[in-house]
């Protein structure tokens, strides 16, 4: 791990470029001296910068909020979703986590399912296909109701929350052997699976989810991979949590008329 | 028009779902439910080869013992079903159950493969430039498309070795197990394949005893930390009790020369009776091959 405040490192990128989702890619070689207070994402900027004053193409890259929220960043950072400092997203990663005279590869988060756009931005338009075929609750309109209308007990109410917290970044899939999207779908399954809201379309929002998840992406194997690259420690529970309620889903869903 | 534009920038499906199957085998379409059914005929096969091992101890305790072990296994069922007919159902439930689980493993890491497929335009396979580190994975688990293999030829060979017969030829005396592992696991070479082979089951139940529980959904906060210690008992047993037997076959302890009588005809055969109930016959009934009811 490298200097503290205000100090200068030099290090070399080797940046994956790669012009459209048919073209084929490679890696750019180039030299930065960035202060340890920049974010690896403004020390993508100024590389943007000296490439625009050059006449060059700069490097595509995905971010948005760049405090962590969003989920639009993520980057492989030395073979590593978001990098190498822990439960961090890319864009709140900052180069005092390197030394001076390091070599960083930086690549896009790869899957089948998640296309090249342009050199490290990819297409994860398949985690809202996911979305798309249960990921939400539906609720009458109308007046608005009382606020804790509906009770719903601490423990459940931390557990949803955890899952929550997903941002849907896809440094799950990245960093999966598998390229499966395992802790992603399970979150978004345990977070409106725990709630009261979520119970009425429990079962049908389940299976459609996984059954989506699957065309798109792989099979889990449980090396826990995911868990470990997620910026927000989303545990493997989760994916176990979302496992035995598939298998309810199929099971119950025949006795009752009410689902599908 | 809005519809095209959305058609255009929609990434296509690595895989099309086909046609629901009716229940129960729907479970075996989806890749969760298959790999439900990968934990349950897991479950099934360690509950075997724990059994297996068990039962194989009793070779420490003399030919006379293995043969009537083996012979009890013919017989489970006692006289309401012919003989071996609960060993042969068993049988078929076991092959069953590898075959299912074999056919979940190979299909599902090709739906990996190819989710993976074209993701690194370097080599066409999942691989980082930078080095990829596993973080989280283990050994074990990183291995399981390894040692399954290596697990599934064993098994060919261990069969083709002592219940076939195929190579030890005029040595295998069918219905003498003792003689048989005795004679195969005296060699070297095989005591070793026996050797590699057990690493690799141990290697492969030591994550896959693990996996099975998130695989299932079995999954409680209070209980957890005790799968990992679940997992790697059952893998030490099955080492420990595994290895044994060629190594000490190899050590001289599963050996001819300790054999006193000949197998066959437990009833009446009074050196068999002498043995089992522990006197020390000697000077008798050497001849292991002579005398056996095939």
């Amino acid at each position: 791990m490298g200097g503290g405040h205000g100090e200068t490192i030099s290090v070399t990128l080797r940046v994956w470029r790669q012009d459209g989702p048919d073209e084929p890619g490679r890696f750019d070689v180039h030299h930065q001296t960035i202060s340890t207070d920049a974010s690896f994402l403004e020390m993508l900027d100024l590389l943007n910068e000296e490439l625009n004053a050059a006449g060059e193409e700069p490097v595509a890259f995905e971010s948005d909020c760049r405090e962590g929220i969003c989920g639009t960043c993520g980057v492989m950072i030395n073979g590593r979703a978001h990098g190498p400092q822990k439960a961090t997203a890319t864009c709140q990663l900052h180069m005092r986590e390197f030394s001076d005279g390091d070599e960083i590869v930086i690549e896009p988060f790869r899957a089948a399912g998640f296309p090249v756009v342009r050199d490290l931005a990819v297409d994860r338009s398949p985690l809202d296909r996911i979305i798309e075929a249960g990921g939400y609750i539906s609720v009458g309109t109308g007046a608005a109701s009382d606020a804790n209308l509906t009770p719903v007990p601490k423990v459940a109410a931390d557990q949803a929350f955890d899952a929550a917290a997903c941002i849907g970044c896809g440094a799950c899939v990245a960093a999966c052997p598998n390229s499966a999207a395992q802790l992603f779908t399970s979150a978004k399954i345990g977070h409106l699976g725990l709630l009261p809201q979520g119970q009425a379309e429990r079962w049908s929002r389940t299976e459609t989810m996984v059954e989506t998840m699957e065309e798109y992406f792989g099979s889990c194997t449980n090396h826990g991979e995911c868990s470990e690259a997620c910026p927000k420690e989303i545990s493997l529970d989760f994916i176990a949590f979302m496992n035995r309620d598939y298998i309810k889903a199929k099971v119950r869903n025949r006795a009752l008329t009410g689902q599908h | 028009m809005a519809q095209t534009t959305e058609q255009r920038y929609r990434v296509a499906p690595v895989r099309s779902r086909g046609r629901e199957w009716p229940f129960p085998l729907n479970l075996y379409q989806s890749a969760v439910g298959r790999k439900w059914v990968m934990a349950l005929t897991g479950m099934g096969l360690i509950g075997f080869v724990l059994i297996h091992m068990v039962g194989n101890l009793h070779v420490y305790e003399g030919p006379a013992r293995m043969y009537e072990y083996a012979e009890s296994l013919r017989t489970i069922g006692g006289g309401l079903v012919p003989e071996g007919g609960v060993l042969w159902l068993m049988r078929l439930g076991l092959l069953t159950m590898f075959v299912v689980h074999l056919h979940s493993a190979i299909t599902l890491s090709r739906m990996s493969g190819n989710s993976s497929e074209k993701a690194g335009r370097i080599s066409g396979a999942k691989k980082y430039e930078g080095g990829r580190d596993h973080i989280a994975a283990t050994f074990a688990s990183r291995t399981m498309r390894w040692t399954g293999p290596i697990i599934a030829l064993f098994v060919l060979f261990h069969l083709a070795d002592l219940t076939w017969g195929w190579w030890l030829g005029g040595d295998f005396v069918p219905g003498d197990p003792y003689h048989n592992v005795a004679e195969s696991l005296g060699y070297l070479p095989v005591a070793i394949i026996y050797v590699v082979a057990n690493i690799a089951l141990a290697w492969h139940i030591f994550h896959g005893a693990w996996s099975m529980f998130q695989s299932l959904g079995v999954n409680n906060p209070r209980y957890n930390h005790l799968r990992r210690t679940l997992a790697t008992t059952l893998a030490g047993l099955i080492l420990v009790g595994n290895l044994s037997f060629p190594i000490l076959a190899q050590a001289g302890l599963i050996d001819e020369d300790g054999r006193m009588c000949p197998v066959g005809e437990v009833e009446g055969n009074a050196c068999l009776a002498e043995q089992g109930h522990g006197a020390a016959a000697t000077g008798h009934g050497t001849d292991s091959t002579g005398s056996v009811s095939p």
